[in-house]
């Protein structure tokens, strides 16, 4: 039987080693039974706190936990790896932030909120990413494709779900638009409540 | 150059300019005044034309909530003109929504009688709808980007681990071959028969016919190669056989476990 400290110092070994976050479950594997999942995600907290003044932390992710740089460090690991990403354009980040936040949705949907085409090539770059996919098709002529983002994206913005997006601007909150509702007659295709993905 | 700018000094009749919250505005805010020589650099950065939209409401510091839809048309006229002038290649977006800007603004022209009870709906709802939320993904989509992104502002760390690929294969010692070949002399002993004929026997021949026999790429137990009823002479050469074919390569002898069967297989054409 293993002392927490020891239990603590191989989770440590084995989540430097990790290629991928590891979730908790499968931390558990490491030990017999007497060590619970309530343990682990204790002993990992005391691990992240012992990481905290290192270049190094120690973060939890969608799909579970991962050693990291710390971003403030970047600038000068930039400097011995000089390949660095390009950001994306401002039409990839709408995009996204339009399938993060309205998820399922199809191109059409991102085409109303953002009043203009989305190309191909903006779609293919979030795909190419891993952080998008097609999760269904909605039942309408043509059945499009039902967007939605993926576990690797939330890994790679270090979220563990969609509830830690940051959260939109109200931007009309201080203003009352109940009473300027949409116009019923007019056909209203963006209304997110209808983009449900279908079953198939 | 100057055409641009006399367009947006151009104002139709000032009593049209902007009625609002009931007050008569005769003038355009100075804030509103953008140089079209900047034009073409905005353009390239404007995302369509709830963008320009947006950037133009915003500016002005107008309430989004009571567009004043006369002055806004035109300002957005005024840059979807610039556009054309400027050869700036523009998107069909930009025209569909000049046409929606003008069909808002005629229906707030006409007059609407106030019936109790019927609430008048107010044409620019819509657009406000979308320009809310536009802005809101628009605003979403900074934040996203703000974030700490893997592979950008952070890495994975990982730690070197020494693994060695090589293919695992069983050992043979010397002392298994042995084993394996005394156990054949005692069958071989066993199953003698007394036929007293001579026989050529050929170490050569030999590691032939077990090439032959393997030649289908396949294991064959190690036993299986030898025929003990033919007498320890051809046993002896057929070992010999084996042992040089293995000596040149040509064959692998492999064992899983201690004890275990031994396999010969064709080595791996070797071309030297």
């Amino acid at each position: 039987m293993l002392s927490p400290s020891e239990v603590k110092t191989v989770l440590e070994a084995a989540l430097l080693a990790a290629q991928q976050p590891v979730p908790i479950s499968e931390l558990k594997k490491m030990f017999d039974e007497e060590v619970g999942a309530d343990t682990l995600r204790r002993l990992l907290e005391e691990l992240r706190e012992a990481w905290k003044e290192r270049g190094v932390e120690l973060a939890v992710t969608a799909s579970g936990w991962r050693f990291q740089t710390r971003p403030s460090f970047q600038k000068y690991l930039e400097r011995i790896n000089p390949e660095r990403p390009p950001r994306y354009s401002r039409a990839v980040l709408e995009t996204l932030a339009i399938i993060a936040y309205r998820q399922p949705v199809t191109r059409g949907d991102i085409e109303d909120i953002r009043g203009v085409t989305v190309s191909t090539e903006v779609m293919k770059r979030l795909e190419e990413r891993g952080w998008i996919d097609v999760v269904g098709h909605k039942e309408v002529p043509g059945r499009p494709a039902l967007y939605a983002t993926t576990k690797t994206f939330l890994d790679d913005l270090g979220l563990r779900s969609l509830q830690e997006l940051p959260p939109l601007e109200e931007i009309a909150k201080t203003l009352d638009l109940t009473q300027t509702p949409p116009p019923a007659p007019q056909p209203a295709p963006d209304e997110p409540a209808t983009a449900q993905p279908s079953p198939a | 150059m100057s055409e641009p700018v006399q367009l947006s000094i151009q104002t139709p009749t000032p009593a049209l300019v902007a009625k609002l919250r009931g007050e008569p505005f005769t003038e355009l805010p100075p804030d509103l005044y953008i140089p079209p020589d900047a034009l073409e650099v905005f353009f390239e950065t404007f995302e369509g034309p709830l963008d320009l939209l947006l950037y133009l409401i915003r500016k002005a510091n107008i309430d989004i909530l009571d567009i004043p839809m006369a002055r806004l048309t035109e300002q957005y006229m005024e840059y979807v003109e610039v556009m054309r002038t400027k050869n700036l290649e523009l998107a069909a977006e930009y025209l569909v929504m000049a046409a929606m800007l003008m069909e808002i603004k005629s229906r707030m022209l006409l007059p609407h009688p106030a019936m109790p009870g019927d609430e008048e709906e107010d044409p620019r709802a819509e657009l406000v709808r979308r320009l809310l939320e536009y802005e809101k993904m628009k605003l979403a989509a900074q934040k996203l980007d703000a974030l700490p992104q893997l592979g950008r502002d952070l890495l994975p760390v990982e730690v070197w681990i020494e693994q060695t690929l090589a293919q695992r294969l069983p050992r043979v010692e010397v002392a298994d071959l042995e084993e394996a070949w005394r156990a054949l002399l005692v069958r071989a002993k066993m199953s003698q028969h007394h036929r007293v004929t001579r026989e050529e026997l050929s170490v050569r021949e030999h590691m032939s016919l077990i090439l032959r026999r393997l030649r289908g790429g396949g294991f064959a137990e190690f036993g299986d190669l030898f025929e003990p009823t033919r007498g320890a002479p051809v046993l002896i050469v057929n070992f010999l056989a084996v042992l040089e074919l293995v000596r040149e390569s040509l064959l692998e002898v492999t064992q899983s476990e201690p004890y275990a069967p031994f396999y010969v297989k064709l080595a791996h054409a070797q071309p030297e």
